[in-house]
């Protein structure tokens, strides 16, 4: 077989595996590394349930190669919390209920997570645009703009 | 299938050109990957471009044009604030590249290799003037944008050839371009019609215009006969019904989900106005 070595980071931590060189970084996670909160809804790039970090830009996973990841940085929805204490836009989106199935929520938080350090005080439609790779089947979408607004003024008020 | 990381362009050149089966290079990956996925191509070596140094790069030369590497993905394009300034139109035409994700990795390259007709970045980089640098086996070349796609799919480079970096005209003075596509609806959706105008004025009067339109025939079109409707104009009522006639004449596009005939050449012409508008605009025009 000619599996690639590949050796990265992810959620702050040095991890090293091998991979077939038509896996996805997706797949990595979710296979070989047992992250499994990046989802496939698509793997066409089309719903955003795979959305991670890589090197701080917002990417779909599942149009990633996993050895692409070599010496990269990555963030997955596993490196949100600290510790037992939920990330605010985890917490506002548990409190506002927009989420039903979850399918979508590793992805939004990871997108929203990118647009605040951006953009920490963005109006409705910047929110709306910027995720617009991101689907929900669920929730119509309302409750996660209303969540995320709440989390950002939050994050604002705490800086 | 291998994974390849060259480290030059003379490398990668000789890759593709010594594969024995089929060779792809790797960009931003949005068209390779999705091609894979859907079990529609997965070629036998993949050449990643993006341990080449200097692909990532945005470079002002010293004439006033840019020089962007292979590999600059729409979201980095979009963050440079002189580029933008220059070109908003080529810029704003990469941006509308599908979603936040798919920017942080997507290609100006990549979107004119791929060679789809309805390509958004296409239209705007032949109405800017855009040419690209080839390497291949026979050495160097620089090729007119308009030159690379030869039909849904296809390229005209040869084996072994590709694409080294984009060379962005300087913008000089008293000049504007702008970028629209028409799709069902605001965010996430291919081209029913796209359309790029570029122009100079020297006042109020056109002296320069390049005008194309994507996804109404099998490659994106230079439209000369619409530039020559509104050169030598001060883009008054007269010269835009001018340019929106010779815009619908060019077009050659297909019935589809998407879009008959007839509403895509209706809205070429539509398109093709409010473009030219907003260049002329951004020009420094009053009309
Ligand atoms: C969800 C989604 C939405 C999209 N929406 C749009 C849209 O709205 N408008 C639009 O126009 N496109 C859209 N696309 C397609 C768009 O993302 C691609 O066309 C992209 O621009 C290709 O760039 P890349 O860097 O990802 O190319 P890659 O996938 O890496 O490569 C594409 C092709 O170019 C070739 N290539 C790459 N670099 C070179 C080089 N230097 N020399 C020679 N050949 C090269 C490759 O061999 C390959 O054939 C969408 C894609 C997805 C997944
Ligand atoms: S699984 Fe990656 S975008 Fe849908
Ligand atoms: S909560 Fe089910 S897809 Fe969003």
């Amino acid at each position: 077989m000619n599996n690639i070595h590949v050796t990265t980071t992810v959620n702050g931590d040095a991890v090293e595996f091998l991979c077939d060189p038509r896996e996805t970084l997706l797949d990595v996670l979710r296979d070989r590394l047992t992250l499994t909160g990046a989802k496939e809804g698509c793997g066409t790039g089309d719903c955003g349930a795979c959305s991670v970090l890589l090197d701080g830009r917002l990417v779909s996973s599942c149009l990633v190669l996993g050895a692409e990841a070599e010496g990269k940085s990555i963030e997955t929805v596993e490196g949100m919390a600290n510790g037992e204490v939920l990330h605010p836009l985890q917490r506002k989106l548990i409190e506002h209920a927009a989420l039903q199935c979850g399918i979508c929520s590793p992805g939004i938080l990871i997108a929203a997570k990118a647009l605040l350090k951006k953009n920490p005080d963005p109006t409705e439609s910047e929110v709306r645009f910027w995720l617009a790779g991101n689907l929900c089947r669920c929730t119509g979408y309302d409750k996660i703009i209303r969540a995320i607004q709440d989390a950002a003024a939050e994050m604002r008020g705490a800086a | 299938m291998q994974y390849l990381t060259p480290t030059s362009f003379k490398d990668a050149s000789a890759l593709a050109a010594g594969a024995k089966g089929t060779s792809r290079f790797l960009a931003g990956g949005t068209d390779v990957l999705v091609q894979m996925r859907a079990d529609i191509f997965t070629p036998d070596i993949l050449i990643d471009l993006k341990h080449i140094p200097g692909v990532a790069d945005i470079t002002q030369e010293a004439d006033g044009s840019w020089t962007t590497g292979v590999a600059v993905p729409g979201a980095v394009l979009r963050e440079h604030q002189a580029l933008g300034r220059d070109w908003p139109g080529l810029v704003e035409a990469v941006d509308l590249i599908g979603s936040t994700q798919v920017q942080g990795r997507a290609t100006m390259v990549g979107n004119l290799c791929n060679a789809s007709p309805a390509a958004d970045a296409v239209p705007a980089m032949i109405a800017a003037g855009v040419e690209v640098s080839i390497i291949g086996p026979g050495g160097t070349r620089r090729e007119k944008v308009e030159n690379i796609a030869t039909g849904p799919g296809q390229t005209s480079l040869a084996k072994g050839e590709l694409i080294t970096a984009v060379h962005i005209p300087a913008r000089g003075t008293n000049g504007g371009d702008a970028y629209l596509r028409f799709i069902p609806r605001t965010e996430m959706d291919i081209a029913v019609v796209g359309c790029g105008i570029n122009l100079r004025l020297d006042g109020n009067t056109i002296t320069e215009a390049r005008v194309a339109l994507g996804a109404v025939a099998p490659t994106a079109l230079l439209v000369k006969e619409a530039a020559r409707a509104i050169i030598g104009t001060s883009l008054d009522e007269e010269a835009l019904v001018a340019l929106s006639a010779a815009s619908i004449a060019a077009c050659n596009p297909i019935d589809d989900k998407r879009g008959t005939i007839k509403f895509r050449k209706h809205i070429a012409g539509v398109l093709a106005r409010r473009v030219a508008l907003e260049a002329y605009a951004r020009a420094g025009g009053t009309s």
